[in-house]
């Protein structure tokens, strides 16, 4: 599918869920894997497993929501391998579990502070540098509560929204100047996110999947697919699409 | 490569265009075809065209607006390759660039019969052979036009926003089933039907490039390689999607 060769790609979040398995398809598919986390023990976990396989990947630790990070992260990268070519925005926090009035606001600024002001850094820093190379791709990971919302999970609903609009924004802004920009809408999938959350609230787990028409959770791993499609040249196409994969979630 | 090998798909509207190009995309993943057009001249052009590059293809003249031409061409899949796993149901038309009140019914109830209820009749046979075998993928053609609309495309629009309705239905009612139903939405691509638009049409073309923020055209191999990938393994997940390929326009 996808070919990566000689390509390098930069997944944050890679040290767990989604962005694991982001990173390992992205090496498998034969790219260079730069695996950013704020989490270096998870992160250098990512890195061991595509060496193991044979791949090649380093880690560089970011805390995303901080601007000085992301652009170090970014720089890191280019001295590393002298460019970039893909880079998946996925470092994200999950949802409260309780009604906007049981939002703090500090709570409510964390979620904004990752979920969204992270893509937004990420973008920031990474697009000049395709545009210096003459081009790139980048996923953004929304969420299918990007699309719809979902009682006790207000502020991440806002969040995930948020990065549709700025997917789409960006989009628009550098759609002729070769740089792609999509984002991926996961619907319920079997993250460490969501199983911490099910631990919380076990009845969540039960009451989640009536939401799923598959009649079951996603994995990572298909995720993890089509994040790499999207990234990779059969989506030449493909430009400011929030593209859901949710079991047919959003349908409903 | 050979994604699909031992594989069935069934296109209709693969005569010319998106079809003859998906025809061809499911061929170079090993899949068998099966060419359905109401133009049999044009379905054996694409068999020919795979059979030169030593894959398996059947024609069959089908008029997607006759059920039992819709039932003839699936059991022509089972009959001939002995299951049906995928199906592109694309066979339509284009619009008449007249604004509502000028539209005739006669043209209405036209281009309805074929974009529309030929959807509904091929999905009506591609399903029951598809539960046989335990499962497959169906990809409707809709259009970003099943998204936004665009002045005096009124019967068109409303064709393909009813397909985009059409397919989410049928998503939720099989995904459990072992199914999966999406639809693509395509921006503009230059095929024979656009061009004949553009003929009847003058100045749609110039308006047209100009809501594409890539500044170009998409390509039919830009949309085939969408609905391949929509029916592999690693699109597994997704499930009642309108898959939107059209170089940003909707981002806007």
């Amino acid at each position: 599918m996808s070919d990566f060769d000689h390509k390098i790609a930069l997944v944050t979040g890679a040290g767990s869920g989604i962005g694991r398995a982001t990173a390992l398809v992205f090496a498998r598919e034969g790219a260079a894997v730069a695996c950013s986390d704020i989490d270096t023990e998870s992160g250098e976990a990512t890195v061991r497993m595509i060496e193991d396989l044979g791949g090649t990947a380093s880690f560089v630790r970011a805390d995303v929501s901080v601007g000085s990070d992301v652009e170090a992260m970014v720089q890191t990268v280019v001295e590393r391998y002298g460019r970039l070519d893909v880079a998946h925005n996925n470092a994200g926090i999950g949802g409260l579990g309780k009604p906007i009035d049981g939002h703090s606001l500090s709570e409510f600024e964390r979620t904004m502070a990752i979920n969204t002001k992270g893509v937004f850094h990420g973008m920031k820093y990474q697009i000049p540098q395709m545009l210096k190379q003459g081009g790139g791709a980048i996923v953004n990971t929304s969420s299918m509560m990007g699309l719809v919302g979902l009682a006790g999970i207000s502020a991440y609903s806002a969040s995930k929204h948020a990065v549709v609009g700025l997917t789409r924004s960006a989009a628009l802004e550098y759609g002729s100047k070769g740089v792609r920009i999509n984002c991926v809408c996961p619907g319920i999938i079997r993250t460490p996110i969501n199983q911490k959350y099910w631990d919380e609230f076990p009845e969540a787990e039960k009451e989640w999947l009536s939401i799923e028409p598959i009649g079951r959770y996603g994995e990572p791993e298909e995720v993890a697919e089509v994040v790499a499609w999207m990234a990779s040249d059969e989506a030449s196409f493909m430009h400011g699409h929030a593209l859901s994969v949710d079991g047919g979630a959003t349908a409903q | 490569m050979s994604r699909l090998a031992t594989k069935v798909a069934l296109v209709t509207g693969g005569g010319a265009g998106l079809g003859r190009a998906t025809c061809l995309a499911f061929a170079a993943e090993s899949a068998a075809v099966v060419v359905a057009d109401r133009d049999a001249e044009g379905a054996a052009g694409t068999v020919s065209l795979i059979e030169r590059k030593g894959g398996s293809a059947v024609s069959v003249e089908t008029d997607v607006t006759q059920a039992s031409d819709c039932e003839r061409m699936v059991a022509e899949a089972t009959s001939r390759f002995g299951r049906l796993d995928f199906a592109y149901n694309n066979a339509g038309m284009g619009g008449e660039g007249l604004p509502t009140y000028e539209t005739t019914l006669v043209h209405w109830d036209a281009l309805m019969a074929v974009n529309l209820t030929g959807v509904f009749l091929s999905m009506k046979y591609e399903i029951p052979a598809m539960l046989e075998t335990g499962g497959g993928a169906i990809v409707n053609t809709s259009s970003i036009r099943g998204l936004v609309s665009y002045p005096d495309l009124s019967a068109y629009t409303a064709s393909k926003h009813a397909v985009f309705g059409l397919t989410k239905s049928a998503a939720l009612e099989y995904a459990d089933k072992g199914i999966r139903i999406n639809a693509v939405c395509p921006g503009v691509v230059k095929t024979a039907l656009v061009e004949q638009s553009y003929a009847r049409m003058p100045g749609f073309e110039e308006r047209s490039l100009a809501l594409h923020p890539v500044g170009r055209f998409g390509e039919p191999e830009e949309i085939a390689a969408t609905v391949v990938w929509l029916c592999s393994d690693e699109a597994s997940y997704v499930a009642g999607a309108g898959l939107v390929v059209d170089g940003g326009w909707v981002a806007q």
